[in-house]
């Protein structure tokens, strides 16, 4: 009663932290502006080349062709990935469909295939297979689990309360899918979307096989004719045009609402649709589309791995090449996670202005397709650091420029499992805010930490042009390796090459699907 | 018994002023509750004692300790203040048992013990030990965390709207049980919520927050029969509220001459009554202090809510009445003044 006139201790009082560390801040920061060196860079040379040349390297008919191909080939994929994705999401998600576990495995596992991958398999079949169908036909393979894994998903997590809403309200099953259903898959569409366009504009090998040109194999030829001219250069900064129209014709008709779940609890588990009839043509186009997307690649495989028998694998270079994919891989995936972890603890836990412009940033220029970064790192290192040059820095620098949101995303989705509401009941059950770090954050966000890893070490296995471009001289991975001998047509020595880049992406893959099940609180 | 002061304690966010020169002691209650609407900064002054947030002013000493003081604090893990959350704020990643043991020193058998005595205190079945939090009903979330808090053997215990996410039912029998619970463990504990009735019904004493600032505190009693103005009269529960003239410790109003509680003052006021301190009069309306002519009466089971015309005036005021034997729409009854009135101070 009377503790109020008795003396007060004050010990271990402390002057609170700052919110947000200094060197946390600073470290994203530094992050964001080196993002931004490949568009400084396209920015720079435009100006360096001055307007007349530009407009002479522009506005040529060489240009409008491959505008025309990249285009046909965007408004032809896309629209098809789209269709593809969302039947197969539906029917894996919400129909009686038989052996649904086994469909979903099928659709996702094309992206255990590299692009180039399926395109060397088609083209060894069938070498006459080229031409923009070819180019369309083969993008929709390799590109569709883009939109199906965003779009199931998002099925997934979609209130079945509400479907059952709108059929009360009288709408046939039909309506209720383009009224309810639909809408409310579009951020996951248009995401999807904007991926595969992306990927589209990015890709080299897959045309380049097909004979088919585009922006990217363009700039790639021309700089391998004359290295480093502006003619390439130019190139790349209307590609990087064309990327960034991309993006922001996506932000402009994505529309900003969100469609989540209201109210608490858990939703009801959802009745599937009765396929009856349908049933027979669901499996046909399931079916058609597994041959296509893996039986095809595995055929052709196992073709050219039983030519070449033991001797295919008795090549001096196969294994050399899996090391160092694996040591790129590894290196280049721990930077990029440890580079994003400041800016994805920021966006969670301290959103700002300038933690968002810094965001925006990253995903800018890892929207540039890897040549444009690829050639801006070749510049910037041959004029302002010749030692850099062709080292495995810059390689990594590259690696780290293009996948960082691939990290950040991951890391983002594992930091918010752990709100500071939970270090906060640690606190108050005595736990040091180290200990809470220990006990409650990190068990919480590791799990996004080692997707992110995998999504990452994937996508730098894969990787083909960045690669070939920087790489210290004497490099070869997997897919630079796979490269050479499918340009010099040696099918059955590639087979090896192919296989163990497939092989090592099967597990992550597998990673990925079942992520994007549990995220969605399956 | 603790005690708790809290002294000009003010917080902003950005130009949001949060908590403004709050100064509360509490010292001889065992249950405190800080009540008020949502945004009147009950549960940013609730999450500066628990520690998570740091005072810009003021100080908070619990026992003789100081917590908070020119803008230094004691981080929130050596307060030894038990905290459950709105939505209790479990560990998903660990199970019932590792969440209840997280702040335990113990090992082993012990351990498990400690554990299995403490589920038992908040009246949950063993067989819960082994589940994930996501397996949980709210109710049971809540009781989780409490018993997590109570590992603790804490010296105060801060509720956080606990109760607000239940079901009616359930909401009260978990407010009797946490009630019972912390008076039986002699541990003091203070309730944040915006429910009036809950409020009252937990609390030995009760602050009444607005827009920052602390309106009034006291015992319930205290706080229902005289509120600080009319916002928190209403706020606590139903009122009457009539314009009057004082003069010499009685009013002047449409009910009749009133004795009011203040002997002092004279002149123009308000005065206010709570309804169940009327009576209504059917048979004998002529003896009654005061007439009124029936409006309308909205029948509701147990009890019916009437309409009631003042002639003196034409005030409408509202009763809530036993539905036995109501008025018929129209007819005079008599109103029966019991206790005083309470002054609103202007």
């Amino acid at each position: 009663m009377a503790a109020h006139d008795s003396p007060t201790s004050t010990a271990g009082l402390r002057r609170p932290g700052r919110q947000v560390p200094l060197w946390l801040q600073g470290s994203s920061l530094l992050v964001s502006l080196l993002a931004l060196l490949p568009v400084v860079f396209i920015v720079a040379i435009s100006i360096q080349t001055g307007w007349n040349t530009v407009v002479q390297l522009v506005f040529r008919p060489r240009v409008a062709e491959l505008l025309l191909n990249t285009s046909l080939l965007v408004i032809l994929t896309v629209p098809l990935c789209t269709l593809l994705g969302v039947t197969l999401a539906w029917l894996t998600e919400r129909s009686t469909l038989p052996a649904r576990g086994c469909w979903r495995m099928l659709a996702v596992a094309p992206l255990a295939v590299p692009a180039f991958v399926h395109s060397y398999a088609w083209i060894s079949l069938l070498p006459a297979f080229n031409g923009v169908s070819a180019a369309v036909l083969l993008s929709v393979i390799a590109y569709t689990p883009f939109i199906y894994l965003p779009v199931s998903a998002a099925l997934r997590r979609m209130d079945p309360a509400l479907e059952d809403s709108a059929a009360s309200l009288g709408l046939t099953p039909l309506a209720v899918f383009r009224r309810v259903t639909l809408p409310q898959l579009k951020l996951a569409i248009w995401g999807g979307g904007l991926l595969v366009s992306l990927h589209l504009l990015a890709e080299y090998g897959l045309y380049a096989m097909l004979r088919f040109d585009t922006f990217t194999t363009a700039i790639f030829d021309q700089f391998q004719s004359s290295f480093n001219g502006p003619a390439a250069n130019m190139l790349a900064g209307v590609l990087a045009l064309c990327c960034l129209g991309l993006l922001w014709l996506e932000a402009g008709t994505r529309g900003n609402a969100r469609y989540a779940r209201l109210g608490s609890g858990s939703a009801r588990q959802m009745t599937p649709a009765r396929l009856g009839a349908w049933t027979v043509p669901a499996l046909l186009l399931c079916l058609l589309s597994g041959v296509l997307s893996l039986g095809v690649p595995l055929i052709t495989l196992g073709h050219w791995l039983w030519k070449g028998g033991i001797e295919a694998w008795q090549n001096d270079s196969l294994w050399p090449a899996l090391q160092q994919t694996v040591l790129l891989g590894l290196l280049g995936a721990v930077l990029t996670v440890l580079a994003a972890v400041p800016l994805a603890w920021l966006s969670v836990r301290a959103v700002s202005r300038l933690q968002r412009l810094q965001e925006s940033c990253n995903y800018i220029t890892s929207a540039l397709p890897g040549i444009v970064t690829a050639l801006a790192l070749v510049t910037i290192t041959i004029h302002y650091a010749r030692p850099l040059y062709q080292t495995i820095v810059t390689i990594l620098l590259a690696y780290l420029l293009m996948f960082l949101p691939r990290a950040l995303v991951s890391l983002r989705a594992g930091i918010a499992q752990a709100p500071a509401e939970l270090e906060q009941a640690a606190g108050s059950l005595g736990s040091t805010p180290g200990q809470a770090l220990r006990r409650v954050t990190l068990p919480l966000a590791a799990p996004g930490a080692a997707a992110g890893l995998a999504m990452v070490f994937l996508a730098i296995s894969n990787e083909l042009t960045a690669t070939l471009l920087l790489a210290p001289n004497g490099t070869r991975t997997l897919a630079t390796g796979f490269w050479a001998m499918t340009s010099e047509i040696d099918y059955m020595m590639a087979a090896p090459y192919a296989l163990l880049m497939v092989l090592l992406s099967l597990p992550l893959t597998w990673l990925l699907h079942d992520h994007s099940k549990r995220s969605a609180g399956r | 018994m603790t005690s708790l002061h809290l002294q000009h304690l003010s917080k902003h966010y950005g130009a949001t002023q949060a908590v403004q020169d709050v100064s509360l002691a509490c010292t001889s209650a065992s249950r405190v509750a800080i009540v008020g609407p949502s945004g009147s900064g009950k549960t940013t002054l609730l999450r500066m004692i628990a520690g998570f947030e740091h005072p810009d002013q003021g100080s908070i000493t619990l026992n003789g300790q100081t917590l908070a003081a020119d803008g230094k604090a004691l981080p929130a893990h050596l307060r030894g203040i038990g905290y459950v959350a709105q939505d209790g704020a479990l560990f998903p990643h660990l199970t019932v048992a590792d969440n209840i043991g997280f702040g335990l020193q113990l090992k082993g058998a012990e351990r498990q013990r400690r554990i299995a005595e403490l589920l038992d205190m908040v009246a949950l079945d063993q067989a819960m030990l082994q589940r994930w939090p996501h397996q949980l009903s709210g109710g049971q979330q809540q009781r989780i965390a409490l018993a997590r808090a109570l590992a603790q053997q804490p010296r105060l215990m801060l509720l956080d709207e606990p109760f607000s996410a239940l079901d009616t039912g359930l909401r009260a029998a978990m407010r009797k049980m946490v009630a019972q619970l912390l008076g039986d463990a002699g541990i003091t504990a203070i309730l944040v919520t915006h429910d009036q009735a809950e409020a009252l019904s937990f609390a030995d004493q009760l602050a009444v927050m607005r827009q920052g600032r602390l309106i009034q505190s006291g015992s319930p009693q205290q706080l229902y029969s005289q509120p600080a103005d009319e916002a928190t009269a209403l706020f606590l529960g139903e009122a009457v509220i009539l314009p009057a003239r004082i003069h010499q410790g009685k009013a002047e109003c449409g009910l009749g001459t009133i004795a009011v509680n203040n002997s002092q003052f004279s002149g123009e006021a308000r005065i206010m009554l709570r309804p169940e301190q009327l009576g209504l009069e059917l048979t004998d309306s002529a003896q009654c202090q005061a007439q009124a002519r029936v409006l309308e009466c909205d029948f509701g089971g147990h009890d019916s809510l009437i309409d009631l015309q003042l002639p003196h005036d034409n005030t409408v005021l509202q009763l809530r009445t036993s539905s036995w034997n109501l008025p018929s729409p129209g007819s005079m009854v008599g109103i029966a003044v019991q206790g005083r009135a309470h002054l609103l101070p202007a």
